[in-house]
C-alpha cells in the first residue's frame, strides 16, 4: 500500500486526477449506453471502466512531451492524456470531427497533438511500434519516454518477445506496462501463462522489473510508474504489471458469467474511484466541496461531447480516399 | 553525368549510402546489417563509416524489425530495414499490412509512415520451398504501401532512392540473381527514378511484354530471339506493382493490341491476372488476342535442379508465349 502522505502532488493536482478519474468513468457509462441505442457502432466496445487508476496513474508520473500508445481498449488512456473528448466521442459516433476523421473507430484513438500515439487492434501490434518511437528519442537523444499498455493477454504473442528482446538490445526508453485484468477476452491468465506473475517476464530480458502494483490505487499507480519513467529515461526499459479489472466484458456486449460477478463485487470494493475519494478525504478534511463539484462538472462535460457528436457531420465520399497515401 | 558500371548490389549501396549522407533521419536496421556487412553485402562498410547508431543490427525478429521500423517512421525518422529475404517477410507480414500500410489511413493522416523495408526476393539455386518465394504481388495488394522491384543497377540506384525520400512506407524487393549482374549507373546523387513510373526496356511493334524484376532479362531475351524470326517486340518494365504505371501498359497495348505478361511469381492471382483483368476492362476495343501468361508454375519449388527449372518461367517460356498469340 502505498503512502499517501508522501505524494508530491498538490491538493489541486489530486482534484485534477479524480475529475479525470470519473470523467472516464461517465464516459464510458455513456458510451455503452449508446453503444447499446445504436448511435455507437461497430462490433466490439472494449470499455475502461474499474481500470482508471492504472491508466490515470501511469499517465500522470509522464511529463507533456512523453509519448503514450496502447491496444484497443483505449478511451481511458486516450482521455488521461489529453485528447480532446469531445473529439474522442466524435470517433465514436464515426463523424468527421473525430480525433481519427472517423475512420479509426473506438478501437483506434489517437491525437498526436497530445503525443497519443493510438489504440491498436492487432493484439501486440502496437509493441514494436513503441519500441520504434523510442528508438526516435534515443537516436535524437532527446530524453522523451514512451509509456506502452500491454493488455495480459498481449504477453504470450510474439510481438510481446521480439519488441520487449529488441528494447532490451538497444536499451531504449520504454516503460512497458501489463494492464493485468486477468483475462484474455474470457481465458483466465493462469489458464494461458506459464507464469502467471507477468512482471517476472522482465527476467527473461535483462531489463528491470518494477514488479506488481496494485492497479486499483492511484497513489499506488503514480508511485512505482513515476520510478519506472525515470529509470527509463536514464537506464533503458522496464517492465511492471498493474492488478486491475474492467467490470464490463471483453467488449460491452460479451456475457458476464456468474463467477465473473462475484469476483467484480471484490474488485468492486476496491473500485478505483471509491479508494481514490477516501484517500484524499483522509488526506484533507475538508476537501467535501470540491469533491462534490466532480460529478456535476463531468456530466457537463460529457453531455457538451455527445452534443457535440450528434451535431458533427458524417465523413464525406472525399475522406474515404484521402489519407490512403502521404 | 558520369556512370560506373557497377553490380546492381553497388548501386544499391550507392543509394543508401548518398542517401544516409544526405539526411541524417535515414539510417539502416536488421540482421547483419553492420558487423557482417549485410547478407547481401549491401550495406559493406556502413558500420565503420556511420556507426552502431545509424547502423543497426537487429536480433532474428522480423515483427519487431518492421513494426520498429513503423513506429520509428511515425516519429519523425526514416528508417531502411532489411529483410534479409522475402521468405522471413511472411513473419512482418501483419506489422507491414496492419501497420505500415495503414497508420495513415486509420488515424485519417495524423502520421506519416516514411520507411523502406528492402528484401531479397526470388526463385531458384535450389534454395527450396520455403526459400523460393516470389510474392510481390501478395504485399501489392493492400492500399497505403508502395512496392518496387528495379531489373536493373541504375534502376535500383534511383528506385531505392525515390524509396528513401518518399513519405510512404514502400516495400522494395531486390532479385538475388540480380546482385551481381552490372550495368550503367549514374553517379549523381541526386539520380532519382519518379514512383509508379514504368520504363520502356525495348520498344517494338508486334506484341506488348509487361514484366518486373527478373523477367525483364528473360522478355528482353525473348524479343532478341523473336526479333530475328521477324517478330518486334515492346517490353515494359512497371518497376512498381504499387503505384502500377497502367497508362504506359495502355499506351502500348493500343500500338500492338497483344499483351504477355511475364513474372518469376506464381500464376494465381497474380500480377499476370491484375494486368490482365486490367486490359480486358479498359483496353478491350484494343485487343486482337488472348492475353498470355508466363509465370512459376503452380507447384511449391522443389530440391533436384531438374525438376527445379521445369517449374521455373524463361525466355524460352516467353518465345513460345509470344508465338501463340502472333
Amino acid at each position: 500500500m502505498s503512502d499517501v502522505t508522501k505524494t508530491t502532488l498538490t491538493r489541486a493536482e489530486l482534484i485534477e486526477v479524480y475529475h479525470q478519474m470519473v470523467l472516464i468513468r461517465r464516459f464510458e457509462e455513456k458510451c455503452k449506453e449508446l453503444y447499446n441505442a445504436r448511435k455507437i457502432g461497430g462490433v466490439y466496445l472494449h470499455l475502461y471502466n474499474g481500470q482508471e487508476a492504472t491508466g490515470v496513474g501511469a499517465i500522470k508520473a509522464l511529463k507533456p512531451t512523453d509519448h503514450v500508445i496502447t491496444a484497443y481498449r483505449d478511451h481511458g488512456i486516450a482521455i488521461a492524456k489529453g485528447a480532446d473528448v469531445k473529439r474522442l466521442m466524435a470517433e465514436m459516433f464515426g463523424k468527421r470531427t473525430g480525433v481519427s476523421g472517423g475512420k479509426g473507430g473506438s478501437m483506434h484513438l489517437a491525437d498526436v497533438n497530445v503525443r497519443m500515439w493510438g489504440g491498436y487492434a492487432i493484439v501486440g501490434g502496437h509493441l514494436p511500434l513503441a519500441a520504434g518511437i523510442a528508438l526516435k528519442s534515443k537516436y535524437n537523444d532527446d530524453g522523451e519516454v514512451v509509456l506502452c499498455f500491454i493488455g495480459d493477454g498481449a504477453t504470450n504473442n510474439g510481438y510481446f518477445h521480439e519488441a520487449l528482446n529488441l528494447s532490451a538490445v538497444w536499451d531504449l526508453p520504454v516503460v512497458w506496462l501489463i494492464e493485468n485484468n486477468l483475462y484474455g477476452m474470457g481465458t483466465p491468465v493462469e489458464v494461458s501463462s506459464g507464469q502467471p506473475e507477468l512482471h517476472k517476464r522482465a527476467i527473461a530480458y535483462g531489463m528491470k522489473d518494477f514488479g506488481r502494483v496494485d492497479g486499483m490505487d492511484f497513489f499506488a499507480v503514480y508511485e512505482v510508474a513515476q520510478q519506472a519513467v525515470e529509470y527509463a529515461r536514464t537506464s533503458g526499459p522496464v517492465l511492471i504489471e498493474a492488478i486491475t479489472y474492467r467490470y464490463e466484458g471483453h467488449g460491452v456486449s460479451d456475457r458476464i458469467y456468474m463467477k465473473r460477478v462475484e469476483e467484480m463485487q471484490t474488485f468492486q470494493q476496491r473500485d478505483p474511484l471509491v479508494v481514490m475519494e477516501s484517500k484524499l478525504r483522509a488526506m484533507f478534511p475538508d476537501i467535501e466541496p470540491e469533491l462534490a463539484q466532480v460529478e456535476p462538472s463531468v456530466a457537463a462535460i460529457v453531455e457538451e461531447a455527445v452534443r457535440f457528436a450528434e451535431e458533427s457531420p458524417t465523413p464525406t465520399a472525399e475522406d474515404l480516399t484521402r489519407n490512403v497515401y502521404a | 553525368m558520369a556512370e560506373k558500371n557497377i553490380p546492381m548490389r553497388e548501386a544499391l549501396r550507392a543509394a543508401l549510402r548518398e542517401e544516409m549522407i544526405r539526411d541524417e533521419r535515414v539510417f539502416v536496421m536488421g540482421q547483419e546489417v553492420g558487423a557482417w556487412d549485410g547478407t547481401h553485402k549491401v550495406t559493406r562498410g556502413f558500420l565503420d563509416e556511420f556507426g552502431a547508431r545509424r547502423v543497426r543490427d537487429t536480433p532474428i525478429s522480423e515483427m519487431a524489425i518492421a513494426g520498429a521500423a513503423v513506429g520509428a517512421a511515425m516519429a519523425g525518422l526514416r528508417p531502411v530495414a532489411e529483410i534479409m529475404t522475402i521468405n522471413f517477410a511472411f513473419l512482418a507480414f501483419d506489422a507491414l499490412i496492419n501497420h505500415a500500410a495503414k497508420v495513415r489511413y486509420m488515424f485519417d493522416g495524423q502520421f506519416k509512415v516514411p520507411m523502406v523495408v528492402r528484401a531479397a526476393t526470388g526463385w531458384g539455386n535450389q534454395a527450396t520451398a520455403t526459400h523460393s518465394h516470389t510474392p510481390e504481388p501478395i504485399f501489392a495488394h493492400f492500399p497505403g504501401m508502395y512496392l518496387g522491384c528495379p531489373a536493373t543497377p541504375a534502376d535500383a540506384k534511383g528506385m531505392l532512392k525515390a524509396a528513401i525520400r518518399d513519405d510512404n512506407p514502400v516495400l522494395f524487393t531486390e532479385v538475388i540473381a540480380l546482385y551481381p549482374k552490372p550495368g550503367p549507373v549514374p553517379d549523381d546523387p541526386d539520380f532519382v527514378l519518379p514512383i509508379g513510373k514504368g520504363d520502356i526496356k525495348r520498344a517494338g511493334e508486334d506484341v506488348t511484354i509487361v514484366t518486373y524484376g527478373r523477367g525483364v532479362e528473360w522478355s528482353l531475351d525473348a524479343a532478341e530471339t523473336l526479333a530475328r524470326e521477324g517478330v518486334s517486340c515492346e517490353v515494359i518494365d512497371v518497376r512498381w506493382l504499387r503505384p502500377l504505371d497502367l497508362p504506359l501498359i495502355f499506351q502500348s497495348f493500343k500500338k500492338t493490341n497483344r499483351c504477355v505478361i511475364v513474372e518469376e511469381s506464381l500464376p494465381f492471382y497474380s500480377f499476370g491476372s491484375e494486368i490482365a483483368a486490367q486490359l480486358q476492362e479498359h483496353m478491350f476495343d484494343y485487343m486482337d488476342a488472348p492475353i498470355k501468361r508466363v509465370s512459376a508454375m503452380d507447384v511449391p519449388l522443389p530440391y533436384a535442379k531438374e525438376i527445379e527449372l521445369m517449374a521455373l518461367p524463361d525466355a524460352h517460356k516467353v518465345v513460345a508465349a509470344v508465338k501463340e498469340i502472333i
